[in-house]
């Protein structure tokens, strides 16, 4: 048996098909991913993401060990409270780590981190603390609820009660704010608007409990994957890993270069990266014929004998076709084609993101 | 645990077959296969006129999950299709034995039907997959 979240029994009486996820018992979903996917778009949707690793980070080198440990640079959150940032965690080889979330909690930081990498993360953050005035507390006391979707914010203002709609009303988008023991940000990983919010695990249910009473859809790890590949947000072990660049992941807009004199690990190998020129890229595949593009599928391209492959595809529910993300050679055209099942099928080749905010980008 | 039907024959693929009143196979996934493999998005069937071989390969099945090939229980022409599944693949996982079959065939020799697992064998495959 794996861990369980503070909502494994609601997940039980509310039907979830649960499967193993990184060691955690999770709800693949609740009779149907498609329909799950459908409301998150159109109303609300909720997933539990207490799986996922809360870390805070404390200290009078906070804001220094940060600097260096990560990609991005925290010195962008400097004097905007409860601001979120995205960043990679690079090894000294400039493969990824992690990809990760921190919040600037004025004097401290809270990193959210991925569950399946969840070990090798706080071993590495902690190696890296040695050399710092720092500590790092994990919050495995708050399960963390996300609510996603059009209606996702006034159902759950509603439910909150006034004193935390009040600081939901304040924020901005990729903004969080502590509200009483809660901590609320506007963020998610699904291309609509919402919330996540973290809360004391003994509170999660009631809480889970009034959202499915007001009309939020519990929704599963299935419709989650589909949703942020048509938001074109990338997953942790497919578009990277420790053996690939952020540079060829569509993570170069999250890779503060400025000031030069910042040294964060992995620097000096992605620098050198970058300046030999980058030889592959994250783009998106669109097939709009029958057949659904999977992972590992091999991307042919007219004119190299070099492949693409494909790090996720699905059934967009969305479009009503299979999009996905594939890492290619940068002289890949407007067309390619895929390796499907034995057959050669052609695809289109987009920008990296297919729906947002209910709309279709391709 | 899902359902599995007294009068039908199976595959350990997940594949059933029902013999109908005029000698014809009818051929579809079980309800433990549709589960497994999620919401349905593109069912592929053989073309009416083709031939099917029992044991191999005469379809796929797609969910939004993964991709599936679906084997024929008897060999022989293929009759019919199952048309309302190109627009309406999710009636494989409302219906997967009334009106999500894939194909009906007319079979060189209803005796192939004896190799597949009845009832009580197929319900120990799922029980040793659950």
């Amino acid at each position: 048996m794996g861990h369980k979240t503070a909502l494994f029994a609601l997940h039980q009486t509310m039907g979830g098909k649960l499967v193993d996820f990184g060691g955690w018992d999770m709800p693949l979903h609740y009779g149907s991913q498609l329909e799950e996917h459908h409301k998150v778009r159109r109303a609300a949707g909720m997933f539990d993401v207490s799986h996922m690793t809360v870390v805070d980070v404390t200290g009078a080198e906070a804001k220094a060990y940060l600097q260096k440990l990560l990609a991005n640079d925290v010195a962008r959150l400097d004097n905007q409270p409860g601001k979120a940032l995205y960043s990679a965690m690079l090894n000294e080889k400039g493969g990824v780590i992690d990809d990760l979330i921190v919040y600037n909690m004025e004097g401290w930081f809270r990193v959210v981190v991925n569950c399946s990498t969840r070990e090798k993360d706080l071993a590495w953050m902690s190696r890296i603390a040695a050399d710092f005035a720092v500590e790092l507390q994990e919050r495995d006391d708050l399960a963390m609820i996300a609510v996603q979707g059009p209606e996702a914010i006034s159902l759950a203002k509603k439910v909150a009660g006034a004193e935390h709609a009040a600081v939901i009303d304040q924020l901005a988008t990729f903004q969080g704010k502590p509200s009483g023991n809660w901590f609320i940000a506007r963020t998610g990983y699904t291309g609509e608007d919402g919330l996540e919010i973290m809360l004391p695990n003994a509170e999660a249910p009631g809480v889970w409990q009034a959202l499915a009473d007001a009309g939020v859809a519990p929704c599963g790890l299935g419709a989650r994957d589909t949703l942020r590949l048509e938001a074109g947000m990338n997953l942790y072990g497919h578009e990277m890993d420790e053996d690939t660049s952020p540079l060829v992941a569509n993570m170069g807009w999250t890779i503060a270069w400025e000031p030069a004199d910042r040294i964060f690990i992995g620097r000096e190998v992605i620098a050198a990266e970058k300046a030999a020129g980058v030889q592959q890229k994250l783009v998106g595949l669109v097939l709009r014929e029958r057949g659904v593009l999977r992972a590992d599928q091999a991307v042919v391209i007219e004119g190299t004998e070099q492949r693409g492959i494909i790090t996720s595809g699905t059934f967009s529910p969305t479009l009503g076709y299979s999009i996905a993300l594939a890492r290619v050679p940068i002289t890949i055209g407007s067309h390619c084609q895929v390796e499907m099942r034995g057959k050669l099928v052609g695809v289109e080749v987009v920008k990296p993101v297919f729906v947002r905010q209910g709309q279709s980008l391709v | 645990m899902s359902e599995i039907r007294k009068e039908l024959k199976y595959l350990s693929s997940h594949e059933w077959a029902r013999v109908e009143e005029d000698g014809t196979v009818t051929i579809g996934i079980t309800d433990h296969a549709q589960e497994a493999l999620g919401d349905v998005v593109y069912v592929e069937v053989p073309e009416v006129g083709s031939t099917v071989t029992a044991g191999e390969e005469a379809g796929v099945v797609e969910s939004v999950k993964a991709a599936s090939d679906i084997y024929s229980l008897v060999s022989g022409e293929v009759i019919e299709v199952n048309e309302q599944l190109q627009d309406a693949p999710e009636t494989v996982n409302s219906s997967p034995y009334d009106d999500g079959w894939f194909f009906r065939v007319r079979p060189d020799d209803l005796a192939e039907l004896d190799n597949a697992l009845d009832a009580d064998d197929y319900r120990s495959v799922v029980e040793d997959e659950e």
